[in-house]
């Protein structure tokens, strides 16, 4: 069978910036600044040592995502193989010289930057399966045939991530696959399989844990088993939450945070500050703004008729979707505590700029392919 | 390839749907769990979070002054200062720790524990370096400042005592809150309050210790103090006035001198306590910022009981001081008067046993006043026979004795006046004619505390009004009931410690004085420690005094004055100081004389 090969776009770069959507954009804006003044805070009103930092890598990735957007959509198609099995090459490599060095290892060093090969395996992963179900027919995805080479390469990484340990991302980087398969037709029986012999399998995976992991979840199940240790942190961004109330306590003026009684009030706890600070009405805004991100994302996947495209846009959503609602059910005591940062807000640049790919990739994928490619 | 692809999106568009859905069914929750923790549970949240930041510290309010009758102070507080040692602002502690002991004394208990504390607590809490620094070690520290970096001086106030041992069993003591005094009160946990411990301190202590105030103060998840939230600054400590006259009590505490004893003096009309001293006595600064175990192990095997207060917790037998109790009380009963005589031949039978006067030539035949000038024995043992346990007893009750006075120390004593029924209970065995004889000259099982004796005395010589004993200037003065005593009667032992003193042959003779006429008059008592045995008489020893002084007889004298109006009552014992009249009587003579030439108002 003849491989399925992306027309070239016609478009001059001004009709695709005509096509682009300018709300998509701003709203990406709006939550990078939002970002930049919660950090500007959380340093108890200072631009450093975060917000100047973070702002000026948002600056930076903001153009990637730009050159990311102009790219011709084909070059995904032709080059995701190939970024899935570097990233899968990286991964390896990462997991080796954890073996070599001692304790978590997640980067590997390029000499200018870091780069953390887990990171790049989300959207890996993503243009992987999209590509691999291109082109398989809707009787071959209905058969174990014909989703047993996704499967597998899925909890290959997976694995790999898990092992770093990196609960949290291994997870992501599941679920998103596990969407993925679901959109593309892979019967609901099969799914509830899996969680059967998840459910099967949950014993033994305990055991597997770490044992920082099996406390992060005994903690999440009952806080106050550990209220001075791994609960302390639940605990405290609970009474953060609550205490900011509906209209929140000021912007600078959160106690919880500016006393530090807040741990990783600047990373995973960001959401925590913001809504201490803000209250409810802050708090809503913040979530609301997101779900606005993630509708536009899902109807540029619905307005595609480009089945790759549409595959990739849905991935790259959801993995939107996952670190959106991880890092805030877990500060809020609704997930565990599993490391996920909010990204435009939460401080650090390896999940700013692989976000910002993301959204790239998502704005070329909207202008490039309106109508059909075939 | 179209028709693939069209099926391939129409179910992708179906699943999308799906997807939605589910992530809006996740935000439903999350905007449920913040709506949760935001709206519903908020109130609790505030609460939490304010427990979190806010920190009430006590401020501890300054203690109430004590002063005496004329405005001396005799408590106070005074300036006090701290080395404290900040460990996060020293590079090195050890360094520094070397430094400060070349120019201050640091034991090597001290230092152990400035160690543990900064150990144990975070480097910018300040920690104990040296308490109670002198103004001169504060000017030395403060010289040497640039070698010493985190060392801070601080000023905080600690009890201090200007007359030292002169007020050591009045006032009492102040210390640290120890495990048995720990009760509720969340201030008792504050390092560095202190509480009453003993004497007037212990019992006035909440007046004393006024109202802490309280700082609430913000801080972070270390403690840190980041600003003050809100301030109450509480209420100093009431003052309190005593009725002590402290030139009087330094009269009487140099009047007993090296005796081991005690003195009591009582405004007769009020029952105000002039003055009270016991002997030896001890230096209550000591006990302030805790008692070194040298000193405590000294004050505790002394023989001569500093620590107790032989005023009111030192029970004694009142020996012939008591005759004016068992002649008031055969007089009021009707069964002597100022005309009945007994005849004393030196010596009589009671029941089978040979009773002795002091006086083995005897003293003739005597009526009472003469009985109290002499102090005969016969004449007592003869109206005590006659007039019974029962009507003594009820007389030594109504004039003070046989129960504490409630004066306001710590361990006052009730004495004891025997009755027929205590004996059986406490002997089991029968009152006897001899026990009657014994009582009549206040031995036997008579107990008097000198508090009670001088409120006896105070009671009789004011012409019969129940005063009590007070430390306390009362602003209202309540007239004391009279009690149910005749004025006759009264004259008429009066008259009888009058000639004591006065009268030619009397038996305080000597510490008599004329002071512009005014005159004392007064009682001697001797209280038996224990009889000069057989074995000894044969040795030689036939006084008293040849004893050891653990076994010498005790020493009493209670006296009054002016002796037509008095004012002025005093009680004084001298342990083992054998002669009433010899060693008792003249410190009670000089305590008076002092008394009137002062001028107290």
């Amino acid at each position: 069978m003849a491989e399925f090969e992306f027309g070239e776009n016609k478009q001059s770069w001004q009709q695709k910036l005509a096509q682009m959507s300018f709300v998509y954009i701003f709203l990406i804006v709006l939550l990078a600044v939002i970002g930049t003044v919660t950090l500007y805070s959380a340093a108890n009103g200072d631009w450093n040592p975060w917000a100047i930092k973070h702002l000026s890598r948002f600056i930076t990735a903001f153009g990637v995502m730009m050159i990311l957007a102009f790219v011709d959509a084909k070059y995904y198609y032709r080059g995701a193989y190939l970024f899935y099995f570097l990233s899968l090459l990286l991964l390896i490599a990462v997991e080796l010289g954890g073996h070599i060095g001692m304790g978590a290892q997640r980067w590997i060093n390029l000499g200018v930057f870091k780069i953390q090969p887990s990171e790049l395996m989300k959207i890996g992963i993503v243009l992987f399966l999209a590509r691999y179900f291109n082109v398989t027919t809707t009787q071959g995805i209905k058969s174990v045939r014909g989703i047993i080479i996704p499967i597998i390469f899925t909890i290959l990484p997976v694995g790999l991530i898990a092992a770093e340990p990196d609960l949290g991302t291994a997870l992501m980087v599941l679920c998103t696959a596990a969407v993925m398969l679901f959109a593309v037709g892979v019967q609901w029986w099969k799914f509830a399989l899996a969680f059967a012999a998840v459910g099967a399998a949950l014993p033994v995976a305990w055991n597997c844990l770490h044992e920082y992991q099996q406390n992060r979840v005994l903690t999440f199940l009952d806080p106050e088993r550990d209220p001075l240790g791994t609960g302390y942190h639940i605990i405290q961004s609970k009474i953060a939450f609550g205490s900011g109330g509906v209209f929140g306590k000021g912007f600078l003026h959160g106690t919880q945070t500016h006393l530090n009684f807040l741990p990783e009030k600047h990373t995973d706890f960001i959401f925590t500050m913001f809504s201490e600070e803000f209250g409810l009405l802050g708090s809503l805004s913040l979530l609301v703004i997101n779900i606005l991100v993630l509708s536009l994302g899902y109807a540029f996947a619905f307005r595609t008729r480009n089945y790759f495209a549409r595959l990739t846009m849905l991935g790259l959503n959801t993995n939107y979707f996952l670190y959106v609602f991880i890092n805030i059910a877990m500060v809020m005591g609704v997930l565990p505590v599993v490391g996920v940062p909010l990204p435009l807000i939460s401080y650090g640049g390896t999940v700013m700029f692989s976000i910002m790919v993301s959204f790239g990739i998502m704005l070329c994928m909207s202008v490039n392919y309106d109508e059909r490619s075939d | 390839m179209n028709s693939l692809n069209a099926e391939k999106n129409h179910i992708l568009s179906r699943r999308l749907i799906w997807i939605m859905l589910l992530n809006l069914l996740a935000f439903a929750v999350l905007i449920g769990r913040l709506w949760y923790l935001q709206v519903y549970e908020a109130d609790k949240y505030k609460m939490m979070s304010d427990e979190n930041r806010i920190s009430t510290r006590f401020l501890l309010a300054p203690r109430g002054t004590i002063y005496d009758r004329n405005g001396e102070v005799i408590a106070k507080n005074e300036q006090n200062f701290q080395a404290l040692l900040i460990a996060e602002q020293t590079p090195d502690i050890q360094t520094t720790l070397a430094r400060f002991k070349q120019i201050i004394d640091l034991s090597e208990d001290e230092e152990q524990k400035l160690l543990k504390d900064i150990k144990n607590k975070r480097r910018f809490i300040p920690v104990k370096l040296k308490d109670n620094l002198s103004w001169d070690d504060v000017s030395k520290i403060l010289l040497h400042a640039p070698d010493l970096p985190g060392v801070e001086i601080i000023e905080g106030l600690s009890r201090a005592y200007p007359y030292a041992d002169l007020y050591a069993h009045i006032l009492g003591y102040v210390g640290p809150v120890s495990d048995k005094d720990k009760k509720d009160n969340p201030l008792y946990m504050v390092p560095g309050f202190k509480i009453g411990k003993s004497g007037l301190e212990r019992t006035y202590d909440y007046k004393l210790q006024g109202k802490s105030g309280t700082v609430k103060l913000e801080v972070n998840a270390y403690g840190r103090v980041m600003k003050e939230i809100e301030r109450d600054s509480g209420a100093q400590g009431g003052s309190l006035q005593l009725t002590v006259d402290s030139r009087l009590q330094k009269a009487a505490y140099e009047a007993l001198g090296e005796q081991s004893g005690a003195a009591v003096v009582l405004d007769v009309r009020t029952g105000e306590i002039l003055a009270m001293v016991s002997t030896p006595s001890f230096d209550p600064n000591l006990f302030t910022n805790g008692i070194s175990y040298k000193h405590w192990n000294e004050l505790l095997n002394n023989e001569r009981t500093p620590l107790i207060d032989k005023a009111v917790s030192g029970q004694y037998s009142p020996g012939s001081t008591f005759k004016i109790v068992v002649a008031l009380a055969a007089l009021e009963a009707g069964i002597i008067d100022a005309d009945t005589r007994y005849y004393c031949a030196g010596g009589m039978e009671i029941g089978n046993i040979r009773f002795h006067c002091w006086n083995h030539y005897g003293h003739g035949s005597l009526n009472v006043v003469e009985a109290l000038k002499y102090s005969c024995d016969i004449f007592f043992y003869e109206t005590a026979l006659r007039v019974g346990v029962d009507k003594i007893r009820e007389m030594a009750l109504s004039l003070g004795l046989g129960n504490a006075l409630n004066v306001g120390l710590d361990n006052e004593k009730d004495g004891l006046i025997p009755s027929k029924n205590w004996k059986k209970s406490r002997f089991g065995t029968q009152w006897t004619p001899g026990d009657n004889a014994n009582t009549g000259i206040g031995q036997g099982y008579v107990l008097v505390t000198p508090m009670q004796l001088v409120t006896m005395l105070s009671r009789v010589v004011n012409g019969g009004y129940e005063v009590t004993p007070t430390f306390i200037k009362s602003s209202k003065s309540v007239k004391p009931k009279r009690l149910n005593i005749s004025r006759r009667n009264i004259e008429l032992v009066k008259q009888g410690m009058f000639e004591v003193v006065n009268g030619i042959g009397g038996t305080a003779k000597k510490a008599k004085f004329n002071l512009d006429g005014v005159k004392m008059g007064g009682k001697t008592g001797t209280t038996q420690v224990r009889r000069i045995s057989m074995k000894e008489r044969r040795s030689g020893i036939r006084n008293d005094s040849q004893l050891p002084w653990k076994l010498r007889n005790h020493a009493w004298f209670m006296g009054f004055t002016p002796t037509d109006n008095p004012r002025y009552a005093v009680a004084v014992i001298v342990e083992h100081g054998s002669s009433g009249s010899g060693v008792a009587a003249p410190i009670a003579s000089k305590i008076l004389q002092e008394a009137l030439t002062l001028d107290i108002k």
